[in-house]
């Protein structure tokens, strides 16, 4: 991806009230994130990502542009493993199930997918470490969008 | 006639060159897309042509364009106020229609009541014989004794054929010539369905010799205009699967098509019908007709009937969704056909998936193309082989013959085998051109050896 076409990607996204915006292109990931939290509008889903399974490995991802994550063997990302709306909290009163940094065990909720009116629990797969979160709270998502990343525990 | 678009947008629940077709259609209309993908047909045409795409699942279609839940989702995370299914996948599904209904989106197409009624293929035959539309004469589900089998049998008149009721794949099966066979052959049918199906039920049914296949096309609105869009004959078919198909039907007198027109009206408004639907009928050699089933969906082979009325049968689909009534489609003109282009072995029909290394399109006059495929393309192993439809019209069928021949030496795909060759064998047969064909042709046709008569033709 060159700048030009970065820059022009954000003056399209300042017309928008899209809040956070990721793309994954031969092998480059941009995120883009704005600070003022506005209802979700939904972008257009035309991100290639290898999807082959709910899980990958980060491992073999190049460096992205913004943030750049180094690229570690023990990093584990999971992935919508359906459509719908993404929370981080099981209520708007509630507080997040995760922060970057939480420890986190298999089984535990990370977040909750709505859809059609359900809420879905999303759980760990994997005792580790919240790296990172790639959605805002009432973002939509589609099937196979990298949700949350963990670094998997040295002992596992 | 209402110049706003019906809707503000529309989800295209499917793939392939029908997603592609619908998409066309709303464009033309105002009206914004959004397509679904499973993550195998990233690159696919429908993905790049819709306003947005939402990837739904896996290869795996039962993951992905049958997914329900998924695909309702889709439809609300991006507002979409109404879903077409396409064919195939959840297009005759009464539940998924159902589930639409209770989300609020439109299904594009009829009730889920219509839906479920037509799917009961028992249903829709006593519903028709209430009617007055003809049915297979038969027996009226299982028989109940050998008596009462060969009084109806009598009846019906021979020969007859015996199916098991939990049957399929020729098992339990057995056609009966005269009388005097009847009770062996009922005996050795109920025995085979005993052994392949665990129940011994079977029915009776009148056996044709060499029937035809033709359908009609109707479009009907919610406010109780029927109209019929005239027939497909669909004969050209090979284990139930049709490779070719033509309009007018060349044994269709314009008394008989008038006649399975209003019986095609009749039972779509028995059945209290919205939206278009394909009433199939079998026409025996002495043009009897009898009602098979109804499809309450758009077909494969719906191009036909749209050239030869120059009728948008989508838009008008999406239109009659949206409550508004349909123009009547006015007078058909010449002679349209059909020829389904599948990656598939030309004479074994083993599939072929791959790469088109090279796909060039055919164009001129009378041409037109379905197909959401382009050069560099893949066709994955996990969906149907119809690569491309091709469609040709002409003032007669003989110049719509010619031209789909002429079509078929120009469209030129490399990397897997396709169905060329077969239609360009068959465009060129002298049995073909008669247009004398049943459901039993291409049988017949393949014993010919076709391939070899090509390379002789080549040579010269």
């Amino acid at each position: 991806m060159t700048n030009k076409e970065i820059q022009e990607l954000l003056s399209l996204l300042q017309s928008t009230n899209v809040t956070v915006f990721e793309l994954e292109q031969d092998g480059v990931r941009i995120k883009i994130q704005k600070s003022a939290l506005s209802s979700g509008e939904v972008l257009r889903f035309q991100t290639p990502r290898p999807a082959t399974g709910e899980i990958q490995e980060s491992g073999s991802v190049p460096p992205s542009v913004h943030p750049p994550t180094p690229p570690r063997a023990n990093v584990r990302t999971i992935t919508a493993p359906i459509v719908g709306t993404f929370y981080r909290s099981p209520s708007p009163e509630a507080g997040p199930y995760i922060e970057i940094g939480s420890t986190v065990q298999k089984g535990q909720i990370l977040c909750i997918i709505e859809a059609m009116k359900l809420m879905n629990e999303i759980e760990s797969e994997f005792d580790g470490t919240v790296k990172a979160i790639f959605m805002e709270n009432g973002q939509s998502v589609e099937y196979g969008m990298p949700l949350i990343e963990i670094e998997i525990s040295s002992e596992a | 006639m209402d110049s706003s678009p019906p809707f503000k947008k529309v989800l295209v629940a499917n793939r392939g060159e029908i997603a592609l077709r619908v998409i066309r259609a709303c464009r033309e209309q105002g009206i914004r897309t959004v397509a679904i993908y499973s993550t195998a047909d990233r690159e696919s045409l429908h993905v790049k042509l819709a306003d947005e795409a939402v990837c739904v699942g896996p290869p795996e279609t039962n993951l992905s364009y049958r997914n329900i839940p998924n695909i309702i989702s889709a439809a609300e995370i991006t507002q979409a106020e109404a879903i077409h299914p396409g064919y195939g996948f959840l297009s005759e599904n009464a539940h998924f229609a159902e589930i639409c209904q209770s989300a609020g989106v439109i299904f594009i197409g009829p009730s889920p009541e219509s839906i479920s009624l037509m799917g009961d293929k028992a249903r829709a035959k006593s519903l028709m014989r209430e009617t007055g539309v003809p049915v297979v004469p038969g027996s009226q589900g299982a028989i109940s004794s050998e008596e009462d089998a060969i009084s109806l049998s009598r009846e019906i008149g021979y020969p007859l054929i015996i199916k098991a009721s939990a049957g399929g794949g020729g098992r339990g099966m057995r056609i009966v010539h005269q009388e005097n066979e009847f009770e062996n052959a009922l005996h050795a049918a109920q025995t085979e369905a005993f052994q392949a199906f665990g129940s011994k039920e079977v029915y009776i049914e009148k056996y044709f010799q060499n029937p035809r296949h033709v359908e009609i096309q109707i479009l009907a609105d919610a406010e109780g205009h029927v109209y019929s869009l005239g027939e497909r004959d669909c004969s050209i078919q090979r284990r139930h699967q049709k490779l070719v198909e033509e309009s007018p039907s060349p044994v269709l007198s314009p008394k008989l098509r008038q006649e399975m027109s209003s019986a095609a009206i009749k039972a779509a408004k028995a059945a209290g019908y919205v939206n278009a639907g394909t009433v199939e009928f079998l026409v025996d050699d002495h043009r009897n007709f009898f009602f098979i089933e109804m499809n309450t969906r758009i077909q494969v082979e719906h191009p036909v009937t749209e050239m030869l009325f120059q009728y948008d049968l989508v838009k008008a689909q999406i239109r009659i969704a949206a409550g508004f009534p349909v123009d009547p489609p006015g007078k058909s003109f010449g002679h349209a056909i059909e020829c389904r282009i599948n990656a598939e072995d030309p004479w074994t029909f083993a599939p072929s998936p791959g790469t088109l290394d090279r796909f060039l399109l055919p164009g001129g006059p009378g041409i037109r193309v379905d197909t959401a495929f382009y050069e560099g393309a893949t066709i994955p192993p996990y969906y149907d082989s119809l690569i491309a439809k091709l469609i040709a019209t002409g003032r007669t069928r003989q110049e719509a013959l010619d031209r789909m021949a002429r079509a078929l030496l120009e469209f030129e795909i490399d990397g897997i085998r396709t169905t060329i060759p077969f239609h360009l064998a068959l465009m060129t047969d002298d049995e073909f051109r008669k247009g004398t064909y049943s459901t039993g042709f291409v049988e017949q046709f393949l014993l010919r050896r076709p391939w070899e008569k090509r390379r002789k033709s080549d040579m010269t």
